[in-house]
This record gives structure tokens, sequence and C-alpha cells, in this order.
């Protein structure tokens, strides 16, 4: 207000000027992630309420396509599909009936591979943490798993979960690792778990070096034991950077296509939604293009919960710190 | 514990001829060379086994011997072998091209972005980083019937660009967040310096500011790379006969009897596809950790 107007309209062209120059610097990635995520995820919507064209079962005819209603939604929520008799349960075996598994499966890969993940990727960041020789050798290693492509991890995994292969030789068992329905769901989170620890390993242990030495000196003067320095030091205070690796996680394993799709090919029983969505796309792009919203909505509201709930978590931690400090 | 390590290390020399160690600390330096070499065995265990039978008779895939036995290139020769309808070696020259061109269009948009988010004050611009990051959140599978749909219409389905154009969104929120928190820690002071100095804006940029970037744009270009080589779900449905990436075609490697996988040439193919990204994490490990955890922690 006690600026001169003269001098306050001059910084506001040059914010102006500023704000256009950066506009016109990030434009293109906004445009190009408008292109191909922004219209995809419209289009996907709209195509979820048309009709796959083909032969309607209901009636032997063959139908353009034309509006769907909820029809494409109530496939895959409530089992309904279309026959002779009209609207009935579907049928178990097809793509339709194994929905619920498919988000059972889902949920069951995210929970247990990330808390898998988070524990032993603590673990190894505590390793990884300590002064030694061969440190940097360790730490190339532990990349190691990260760098090969999930594609080949998974006939990586696959190869040694065979049924003579190198799993069963060490563990002394005769499991059908790739078709058994339990056996095999362990055996994608276990090809899972290798493959993304250490990148979890490596995110916790930046939050473990950025914690001060002295907050540990100062306990162990005060007697405090190992477990107690733990407990009561590293894990509050590696809190909001552990949050973090977990929530990107849980968003990356919801999505999970490549080790499951791959390492047990046509096994129902590991077939995430991810993978019932690339089986429907051929079968009937409208069908899948429903699934694919239904799945986007439950990743959606899943983040929503966890920034909610972590989030504020995470923000707490932090000013409980600076009070403490 | 690693501070009790490195603090009381020479003071543990200087008097162990005295008082020998304790046998505390004793358990401590045995816990913690296990650890490592469960670490160790973690990271480099499978990847030793594939390289292992890569190498190994096919006739013998399945011994368990843990270290090399019938040593033989012949795997190898039968990953590029093109008589059963795989093509290995094409395969790997579109995961280059496919990879190289999402790298640079990428970065190239990336650099910019990134510049302004770093750099600049403007008006939405947490609207665009928020924007950007909920980018990287999508499933993919949302995207992949449309594209099917579009690119079919296109006529693109079997040519590069039906690859490189999905693959350049999925790597650009991870880009321009990596390059953006190594861009925020630069020393920009010293490009005033070099304008008082005389300098233009240009020269200060392209003199000053450009060489101290270079490793930070380089350090992301390599995660970008690894990123885009990795893509399989998008490349199954969009990819031809002609331009399938190394991804897809390991995935649908053929042998002689539909009924066995060819294990031991599949295996002889992933380690041609792992070596070179092996050599490239060992050389630049450093860079691709602070990569990787750039951003993660500060928020």
């Amino acid at each position: 207000m006690s600026d001169p107007s003269g001098a306050k309209q001059r910084g506001l062209a040059l914010e102006l000027r500023q704000s256009g120059k950066a506009w016109l610097f990030v434009t293109p990635v906004l445009v190009a992630l408008a292109v191909v995520i922004g219209y995809p995820v419209v289009q996907a919507i709209i195509m979820s309420f048309q009709k796959d064209s083909g032969i309607d079962p209901a009636t032997g005819m063959f139908v353009e396509g034309g509006g769907a209603g909820l029809s494409n939604y109530t496939h895959w929520l409530l089992q309904q599909c279309n026959t002779l008799g009209g609207v009935v349960a579907c049928p178990t075996g097809t793509l339709g009936s194994q929905f619920w598994s498919a988000v059972g499966v889902t949920l069951f890969f995210t929970v247990v591979t990330v808390s898998l993940e988070a524990v032993l990727g603590l673990g190894m960041a505590v390793v990884m943490g300590k002064t030694f020789r061969g440190r940097a050798l360790l730490r190339a290693a532990v990349l190691i798993p990260w760098a090969i492509p999930t594609a080949v991890t998974a006939r990586l995994w696959e190869f040694m979960f065979q049924y003579d292969g190198v799993v069963n030789r060490v563990l002394g068992t005769h499991i059908l690792w790739t078709s058994d329905v339990w056996a095999s769901r362990f055996a994608v989170i276990a090809a899972d778990v290798w493959k993304t620890t250490p990148f979890m390993a490596l995110l916790i242990l930046a939050g473990l070096q950025v914690i001060p030495a002295d907050v540990y000196e100062a306990a162990k003067v005060d007697g405090a034991s190992a477990w107690q320095r733990f407990v009561h030091i590293t894990l509050p205070l590696l809190k909001p950077a552990l949050l973090v690796a977990v929530l990107f996680r849980t968003m990356d394993a919801l999505r999970m296509y490549d080790l499951p799709a791959i390492m047990t090919l046509g096994n129902p029983s590991t077939n995430t939604l991810s993978i019932l969505v690339v089986e429907q796309v051929r079968q009937g792009p409208n069908s899948a293009a429903a699934l694919s919203t239904i799945t986007f909505l439950l990743v959606f509201a899943i983040a929503f919960v966890l920034v909610k709930v972590l989030g504020a978590n995470a923000v707490r931690t932090q000013e409980e710190q600076r009070k403490a400090n | 514990m690693s501070i009790s390590m490195t603090k009381e290390a020479p003071v543990e020399r200087a008097e162990a001829p005295v008082q020998p160690v304790s046998w505390r600390k004793r358990i401590g330096t045995v816990r913690m060379y296990l650890g490592v070499l469960i670490v160790l065995v973690w990271g480099l265990g499978p990847f030793y086994w594939m390289t292992v039978v890569a190498f190994r008779d096919q006739a013998y895939t399945f011994d368990s011997t843990p270290w090399p036995t019938h040593v033989t290139l012949d795997n190898f020769r039968n990953a590029f072998d093109t008589s059963r309808g795989n093509n290995f070696g094409q395969a790997l020259l579109n995961s280059v091209i496919i990879g190289a061109a999402t790298t640079a269009v990428a970065l190239l948009l990336g650099v910019l972005a990134a510049y302004a988010l770093a750099r600049m004050a403007f008006a939405g611009k947490y609207l665009v980083s928020g924007l950007i990051l909920s980018a990287s959140m999508f499933p993919a599978v949302v995207l992949v019937t449309p594209l099917f749909q579009l690119f079919t219409d296109l006529g693109w389905i079997g040519h590069y660009q039906a690859m490189i154009i999905p693959n350049i969104s999925f790597v650009l929120p991870m880009t321009v967040y990596i390059l953006a928190s190594f861009f925020a820690e630069l020393p920009w002071e010293l490009e005033e310096a070099a304008r008082i100095d005389g300098a233009t804006k240009f020269q200060a940029f392209r003199l000053i500011m450009l060489p101290l970037a270079a490793p930070a744009v380089f350090t992301t270009a390599i995660l970008a790379f690894i990123a885009s080589i990795n893509e399989y779900l998008l490349a199954r449905l969009l990819s031809g006969e002609k331009t399938r990436p190394v991804t897809v075609a390991i995935a649908q490697f053929s042998g002689n009897d539909p009924l066995v996988q060819p294990y031991a040439a599949i295996m002889a193919a992933g380690v041609i596809v792992t070596v070179p990204l092996v050599i490239m994490v060992l050389v630049f490990q450093r860079r691709i950790i602070s990569g990787l955890t750039a951003g993660g922690v500060k928020s």
C-alpha cells in the first residue's frame, strides 16, 4: 500500500513477464502429458459408456455399439453378463467372473509386497549405511535388481521357480510355483520384493543419512541400547522419508502387470486388475475401458486416503521434530 | 551404530595391545559382515545364476551345480537365431532406438520445465507441479485401450512412434522432478557474478551454468533411458513384429517345442540385455543413487 504506484506497476509487469516466460517453458511438458495421458483418460471414460460392437448374445444380432448406460460397469461390479437368456451372473471361467478375485489379488500383492519391502528395505539401508571397505561396491550390487528390466526379471524368476529349478532344489521342496494357486502368488511376490526392495532401501538410506549423528551420541551417553536407539530415534526421525517411499511404492504395486503377466502366464490366480484390462482389450475395448476406469478410481481412492492419513502423519512428525528442536 | 564404528576405531586400535576388543564389539562386527553378505547375495545371486545358466550347455540347464560347468557359447548363438520366429537382434536395436528417442525428447522438454519450476516464480507453479506429479500416478492400463484404438486408426501400430510417444509421457514426470531438484541445488549466484563481469545472459548460461548442470542432465538421462527400456505393457499391444522391443521379445521367446521353454537361450538373452545396464550401474552408481533419491526425501 505504501509503495509508490509506479514502482508497484513495474514490479507487476516484471512478474507477469516472468510468469509468461515460465509458462512458455512448462507448456511443452503439459501438452505432451495432455495428449498421451489426459486424452486417453477422458476417452476411456467416454468409451466405458458405449456398447462393444459384436454379436449381442441376448438377441443373436450384430450390434454396432451405441449407448450402453452403466451396463459395462454393472458387468464388472455386479458380475452381470448378457446371454441368450437375458442378464445372468457371469459364468466361471469368463473374464467377467474374475473381477473381484483380481481386485483381491491386486490388493493382496500391494499390501504384502509393500510391507515386506519396507521392512527388508529398512534392514538393507541400515547395513548399507555402515562404514566399511567396499561400501560403494555393495551399493552398486544392490542396484542390479533395480536395473534389470522387469521382463527379464520375470523370465529369470520363472526359470528359478520351475519344478526342477533352483528354488525347489535349495528348499528341498516339490512345489509347482508357477501353476499352484497360492504358490504362484508367493512366487510373484518374491520376484517383486527382490527387484524393488533395493530401491526402497536407497530411499530409506537417504532418509537415515539426514539424521544428525549427535542425537545418537547423546542417547548413547544416556545409556540407551542399540534397540532403544533404533525404536526411539531412528524410526520416528525416519518416518517422513519412509511414508513417502511407501506411498510411491503403493501406487506402483497397485498397477502391477509385467511380473505376473510373464511369470505365471495364463494362470488366473495371479491375475491383477491390469492383466484383466489387457486381456479384455481385444475382446471388447469399451468394456475394457470401463474396467480400466474402475481400476483408476480404485487407485485414486487409495492414493487419496494414503495422502490424507500418511500425509497428515508426516507433517505432524515434522512439526513435532521442529518443536523438539 | 555407524558412528560408533567410525569414531571409536582409532581409540580401539591404540588400546588393542593392552585391552582386548570387547566381545560386544566383535559380535557387532560379525553381525555387520553377515548383513553385508546377505545384501550381496540378494543383489548378485539371481544375476549370477542367470549368467551361469546362460553359459551352460542346454542339456544341463536344470543342473544345480552352483559354479560354471559345461561352458558353451551355444545359448548366445541360439538367442540370436531367427529360424524359430524370434528376432532378438532386431529387438535389441528397437529398444535402443525407442530408449534413445524417448530420452532425448523427454530431456529436451524436461530441462525447460524443470528450469522454470526450480528457478522462476510464477502464477500457477504449484498447479503445474501437482499436474506433473499426478500424471506419474496414472495406471498405464487406463491409457492402453484408447491409445490402442487411436494408434490403430492412425495406422501407427508397428511403427516406432507408437511406443516412443507414450514412453515420453511416462518418463517426463520423473525427468522433470529429478532435474528440478538438481537445478534447485546448483550455485546460481555464479550466473549473477558472470553477468556482473559483463557476460550476456546467454553467455552466462552457456559458459557457467550449462557445464555445472551437465552432470545432473546426464544422470537424469540414464534414469530415463533405463525406465524407457523397462516398458512392457504398452509395447506388448502397440508394437509390431518389426518394432518389438527386448522386453516383449524376451517375454515371448519361443523354442523348437512350443511346450518346452528354451530357458538356456532366454537366460543368454537376459544376460545380453542386462550386462550393459550392470556396467552402467557400476560406473555411475553414485549419480544414479543421487538421482533416485532426489525429491523423495526432501518432500
